[in-house]
């Protein structure tokens, strides 16, 4: 199977008949004929539509690793959670660990025990969807973050967005809140004319800007870092000659690495995605910060 | 439309043109991402951590009453001890109690048999005084009838000799005397007998 030309003219996709055909794993199985080395570009997050295109519900590649991957998300916190007894198993254990992370080491640790439970499903919602979207990044065929497309963590900025600024209108009414975030106590009153427009930016705006962009950055360049490796690999052992193959030795050694990186990105993002929610939510919540 | 992969024209161009811009959100990603941010939002909220939650509770739960238990166990086992500790005291209170009465209740029959043995001694003695009593009446009226008869004795002796010196006087008085004492002792050896059986 061929992979699509990456630079100059696109030909016809043969993505559009197996989706699930990435750029980069097949590069390792099949050399590319003409010889030369593609590198991966941004137009891997681009793919083409697999159908309703043209339409608002344009679905793609990058929509249907989602779909499987929240597919997968829901059937095995499904069955754990029928299954799920007084006494657990490994399984119910495993899923249990992970939930107990997100509520001792981010709900309870940030916000305190009360708090902490009330936002419990939220953070661990939030968590648990960013961390199996991350993952589809090192999972064979998928190859992609769900992440790695602004979308999806737009929506999931906007959802903490939407919590914490709503968590803080609750607390202490607008005209609190604002006051609280706008105006930090323990300032002279002239230095508000600097403070609250940082403030506003900061809550406002770039709280929920750098959530998204932090999370797809990472997920961008894991993907691009990872494909590189691999159609180097690729292009060392199957289309370069003699003593040049030897190099394809040490990019795929770089890959494994950077495939267990991109492992521990995913994971710490998810973490990151979720402690920073927190964070946002506690300093809504408090009567000061 | 925004953006710019929507048709295969627009695609095409903006490949040819230049690479799509990461940061710009297009339509059809927002929608399907909330459409998956929303069901699994909705099966997390609504089953799935509920239920975990659920079953959290109950093991804390479990394990707490667990705990109580083992306490409300201790303190049973420690009232008990205490319980039996009391009674052992009690038991030994008692057999020291009973031990001090059956000393008491000897000490008392001593006493009651001291006093009784006095009793007896002091009934001994004046039994004895009463004997003697009546003996020395007995002995009192049989010597008043003999005295009586004595005199006379002694009189008509006197009568009958005449009374002139003082030589003769002693002798008759002596003689006298000494049959007083001869009968004296035989009336007394006489009534010794039923006296040295009493006694």
């Amino acid at each position: 199977m061929a992979c699509p030309p990456r630079s100059g003219a696109p030909g016809p996709y043969d993505l559009r008949e197996n989706p699930l055909s990435t750029p980069a794993i097949p590069l390792l199985l099949a050399a590319e004929g003409d010889g030369e080395f593609h590198a991966p570009t941004i137009a891997d997050f681009f793919p083409p539509a697999i159908f309703f295109e043209g339409t608002p519900f344009e679905f793609n590649r990058i929509m249907l690793v989602r779909v499987i991957m929240a597919v997968v998300l829901l059937v095995v916190f499904c069955i754990a959670a029928r299954r799920a007894k007084l006494v657990p198993g490994r399984f119910q254990n495993a899923i249990e660990m992970i939930l107990d992370f997100v509520r001792n080491s981010i709900a309870v640790e940030v916000l305190g025990q009360e708090n902490g439970r009330k936002y419990f499903k939220l953070l661990a919602t939030i968590f648990c969807t960013v961390l199996v979207m991350n993952i589809a990044a090192v999972i064979p065929f998928l190859n992609i973050a769900g992440t790695s497309v602004i979308g999806l963590p737009i929506v999931l900025a906007a959802w903490t967005y939407v919590m914490y600024l709503g968590a803080g209108v609750k607390a202490h009414g607008v005209g609190g809140f604002l006051k609280n975030s706008l105006f930090p106590p323990g300032v002279p009153p002239v230095l508000y004319i600097l403070l609250v427009p940082i403030e506003f930016l900061q809550v406002f705006i770039l709280r929920p800007a750098t959530l998204v962009i932090r999370l797809l950055a990472n997920m961008v360049a894991g993907h691009l870092m990872l494909a590189i490796c691999f159609t180097a690999t690729s292009f060392f052992l199957f289309d370069s000659a003699g003593a040049m193959k030897l190099f394809g030795a040490g990019t795929f050694v770089a890959g494994f690495a950077f495939f267990l990186f991109e492992v521990f990105v995913a994971a710490l993002q998810a973490y990151v995605f979720a402690i920073l929610t927190a964070v946002y939510l506690n300093m809504s919540v408090e009567a000061e910060h | 439309m925004m953006t710019p992969l929507n048709t295969p024209t627009a695609t095409v161009l903006a490949a040819e043109t230049s690479e799509p811009n990461l940061l710009i959100p297009h339509w059809p990603d927002i929608i399907w991402s909330l459409v998956i941010v929303v069901i699994i939002g909705l099966v997390f909220y609504k089953y799935a951590l509920p239920k975990f939650q659920a079953v959290l509770d109950e093991r804390t739960a479990k394990i707490e009453g667990g705990i109580a238990k083992a306490e409300r166990a201790q303190e049973e086992a420690a009232e008990a001890l205490k319980e039996y500790h009391q009674q052992l005291a009690e038991a030994r209170a008692d057999a020291a109690k009973t031990r001090e009465e059956a000393r008491a209740e000897g000490t008392v029959i001593v006493a009651e048999m001291r006093s009784k043995a006095q009793d007896e001694a002091s009934r001994i003695v004046e039994t004895a005084h009463r004997q003697i009593e009546a003996e020395r009446q007995t002995a009192a009226v049989s010597l008043r009838t003999e005295v009586g008869s004595l005199a006379t004795e002694l009189a008509s002796k006197i009568v009958g000799e005449s009374l002139q010196d003082s030589a003769r006087q002693s002798r008759v008085v002596d003689r006298f005397l000494d049959e007083l004492e001869a009968a004296g002792d035989e009336s007394r050896s006489a009534q010794a007998t039923p006296v040295g059986k009493e006694g």
